[in-house]
């Protein structure tokens, strides 16, 4: 029974082999499903690629055909400048980076800038098939140029003001609303609850004629007011995210606040609010990112007052006057965009919690 | 839904006094006051004043002559061929971008929520950041994107030799281009999805691979199910986010429904009569039908969710 001997020697070899291929195969698994999400995520962001480098090109580089801002390196030969080409010697076949002078279909004369006293040297082949030597050339003066031509101070300081405001508002009276939701014996509240959030069912247009005609009527459309005032009566999405969290906080705290003699008012300021303050961040930013983005209020009610036009509206205008030029486009598209993004990968924890409370709770 | 039931029935401890109550009663009615105050001034008043708009001829350019027409407007909405076509072409987008509205956010969230993923707090933000780019920012960067000769996308087909179309300006592919757009914001339904994956007992995927399931049967009988409220939820918000439908399509269409009418969509045609042609009557005619048909269609939706809808034991 030799055989016995050998399977009791192997036995131990592949009793640590399959740990390993284990390990290995876990690895492998994991390596290829990670790189099947970069490989999708790369596709996801990839417009934001095409943004940034048609952002930074000329009209010339959109054409070329490089993905990123290159250009032609030129030389200077005879007071005219010629593009420089990756020339293969037609004897040694070494690579020699010359100036391309005469063009030809078959036969094409360079100078070789190392070398101009050379003269002008013949080489035969299709100029077409060349390389030509580029180097990265990116067009920062196209932001200097959007910057001036949208007057992005001025929309930057309208954005601004409308949003903060319109934060403000919806910040008090949310947060007032919610308090009363969330801890008061209010008749029917139950039922103005459901009426509350229905009302994020409701469709814009079927409220927005007799507001905009009555806006209109009191002499407030060409002015932010609009765009403001509305959010100090509080707002369904808001109310409902911060009286889940309000009905979280342990009402002992309400109580032995309430034996110390503290009004209701007093309460929210001092017992509910600190703790809120997540939540009443992840409101905060809601707001801005909401008022930054907004394009149809201020479209409606702003559209004859160019001065007072936030960064949606004014980019868009600005785009369809320069739509014949895309890197102008990509570059206020940037612009428009960088502030709510670098808000949001500085929040983006207290951020997202609101939008799973939201959706889970619900 | 369950949130809305759990409400506090007892403020104030027993032994306090009734006049207590009443106090407490008064302070929620002065808290909630912002939001009644708004509510019939932005929402209820102004839905009764554009149901009464909708039976007049009311039109800013003469804003002191307005008579009641009756039913005229209505008459002209069933046999205007511009409402027809609107109403056509914002069902054919719906058809387009309804289905990957729903399972877009759950492929996200199924790719985010395995374990096989290295650093998937990482690849959460970076799915969800472009939900963070504005609306105009977003149309413009697609609209560079999806261009026929300078576009990233056809260069790309190009290059695996694919003639790509004319995305922006062709009829046929206005819509997947307004669903590419659409892709973007996934984000948003991504996360309560990604969220409720998380919340799903794992217990149940070990009892059910015990018992021989593999990984479709697991999501079938088991994600799904545990996941339907949010699937429910994120179908409302898509349902209410085509119902409001406006943007994209009117900065992509620049307002003219370019290409052939293809982003005329219904909201597109009511901003025009509105604000266009200043005829408040028939803009409030055509608010008031899309809003009885919303209605329908979200009410159909909630007697829906009792038949495929989970709402586990211990959530109520």
């Amino acid at each position: 029974m030799a055989a016995t001997a050998i399977p009791a020697k192997t036995t131990v070899v592949q009793h640590t082999s399959p740990v390993l291929s284990q390990y290995v195969r876990k690895f492998l698994v994991k390596a290829s499903f990670t790189l099947f999400a970069s490989i999708l995520l790369l596709v996801f962001l990839s417009p934001f690629g095409y943004m940034v480098a048609t952002g930074l090109k000329n009209q010339q580089q959109i054409s070329n055909g490089f993905l990123l801002p290159m250009s032609p390196i030129e030389y200077e030969y005879n007071g005219a400048r010629y593009p420089l080409y990756n020339v293969p010697d037609n004897e040694t076949g070494a690579i020699h980076q010359w100036a391309l002078v005469t063009r030809g279909r078959e036969e094409s004369t360079f100078i070789d800038p190392a070398n101009p006293e050379a003269g002008e040297i013949v080489w035969q082949g299709r100029w077409r098939t060349l390389d030509p030597v580029i180097r990265f050339d990116p067009q920062w003066g196209n932001f200097i140029e959007v910057w001036q031509g949208l007057n992005f101070p001025r929309v930057f300081l309208n954005t601004l003001v409308v949003a903060v405001f319109g934060m403000i508002g919806t910040l008090v009276s949310s947060i007032a609303v919610a308090y009363g939701f969330a801890r008061f014996p209010i008749p029917g509240k139950n039922i103005l609850f459901m009426i509350l959030i229905s009302t994020i069912v409701l469709p814009t247009f079927v409220t927005l004629v007799p507001t905009y005609t009555f806006f209109a009527r009191i002499g407030w459309t060409g002015t932010w007011l609009p765009l403001i005032v509305p959010h100090f009566f509080a707002n369904a999405y808001n109310v409902f995210l911060l009286r889940q969290f309000f009905m979280k906080i342990p009402r002992e705290q309400d109580e032995a606040a309430m034996v110390d003699g503290a009004t209701p008012l007093q309460i929210l300021v001092r017992v509910i609010v600190p703790q809120a303050l997540p939540v009443i961040i992840a409101v905060s930013i809601n707001h801005f990112v909401f008022a930054w983005n907004d394009y149809f209020n201020p479209l409606i009610y702003l559209l004859g007052s160019p001065e007072l036009w936030p960064i949606s509206v004014a980019v868009q205008q600005y785009n369809y006057a320069f739509g014949t030029k895309p890197y102008l486009v990509q570059a206020t598209s940037l612009l428009a965009l960088a502030l709510p993004v670098v808000i949001f990968f500085f929040a983006q924890k207290a951020y997202m919690r609101g939008v799973v409370i939201t959706g889970v709770d619900k | 839904m369950t949130a809305i039931g759990q409400s506090d029935r007892r403020f104030a401890p027993k032994h306090r006094g009734s006049g207590m109550e009443r106090s407490l009663k008064i302070w929620g009615i002065i808290f909630l006051s912002p939001w009644i105050i708004g509510f019939f001034a932005f929402t209820f008043l102004p839905m009764v004043a554009s149901l009464l708009f909708s039976f007049t001829d009311f039109n800013l350019l003469r804003p002191n002559d307005v008579q009641f027409i009756g039913w005229a407007n209505y008459n002209r909405l069933f046999s205007d061929p511009q409402v027809a076509a609107a109403s056509g072409a914002t069902l054919r987008y719906a058809l387009v971008a309804l289905p990957v509205a729903i399972f877009a956010p759950i492929g996200m969230a199924a790719l985010l929520n395995s374990h096989n993923l290295v650093l998937r707090r990482v690849y959460t933000t970076l799915f969800y950041m472009p939900y963070m780019v504005p609306v105009v920012s977003a149309v413009f960067i697609w609209q560079g994107f999806l261009n026929p000769q300078s576009g990233w996308l056809n260069q790309f087909l190009a290059s695996i030799g694919i003639t790509g179309p004319d995305w922006i300006n062709s009829v046929d592919w206005i819509y997947p281009a307004l669903v590419l757009i659409s892709l973007w914001a996934t984000g948003n339904a991504m996360l309560p999805t990604l969220a409720g994956m998380q919340g799903v007992p794992t217990e149940l995927y070990e009892a059910a691979k015990v018992d021989g399931a593999n990984a479709w049967v697991r999501f079938r009988r088991i994600t799904f199910p545990m996941i339907s409220p949010v699937i429910f939820y994120n179908l409302i918000l898509t349902v209410i986010g085509l119902f409001r439908y406006f943007d994209i399509p009117y900065i992509l269409g620049r307002g003219q429904g370019n290409p052939g009418g293809a982003t005329n969509l219904y909201n597109v045609y009511i901003y025009r009569n509105a604000f266009t042609y200043q005829d408040m009557g028939y803009a409030s005619t055509l608010a008031w039908v899309l809003f009885v048909v919303a209605m329908i269609v979200t009410l159909i939706l909630f007697v829906s969710a009792r038949f495929w809808v989970y709402y586990g034991g211990e959530r109520n």
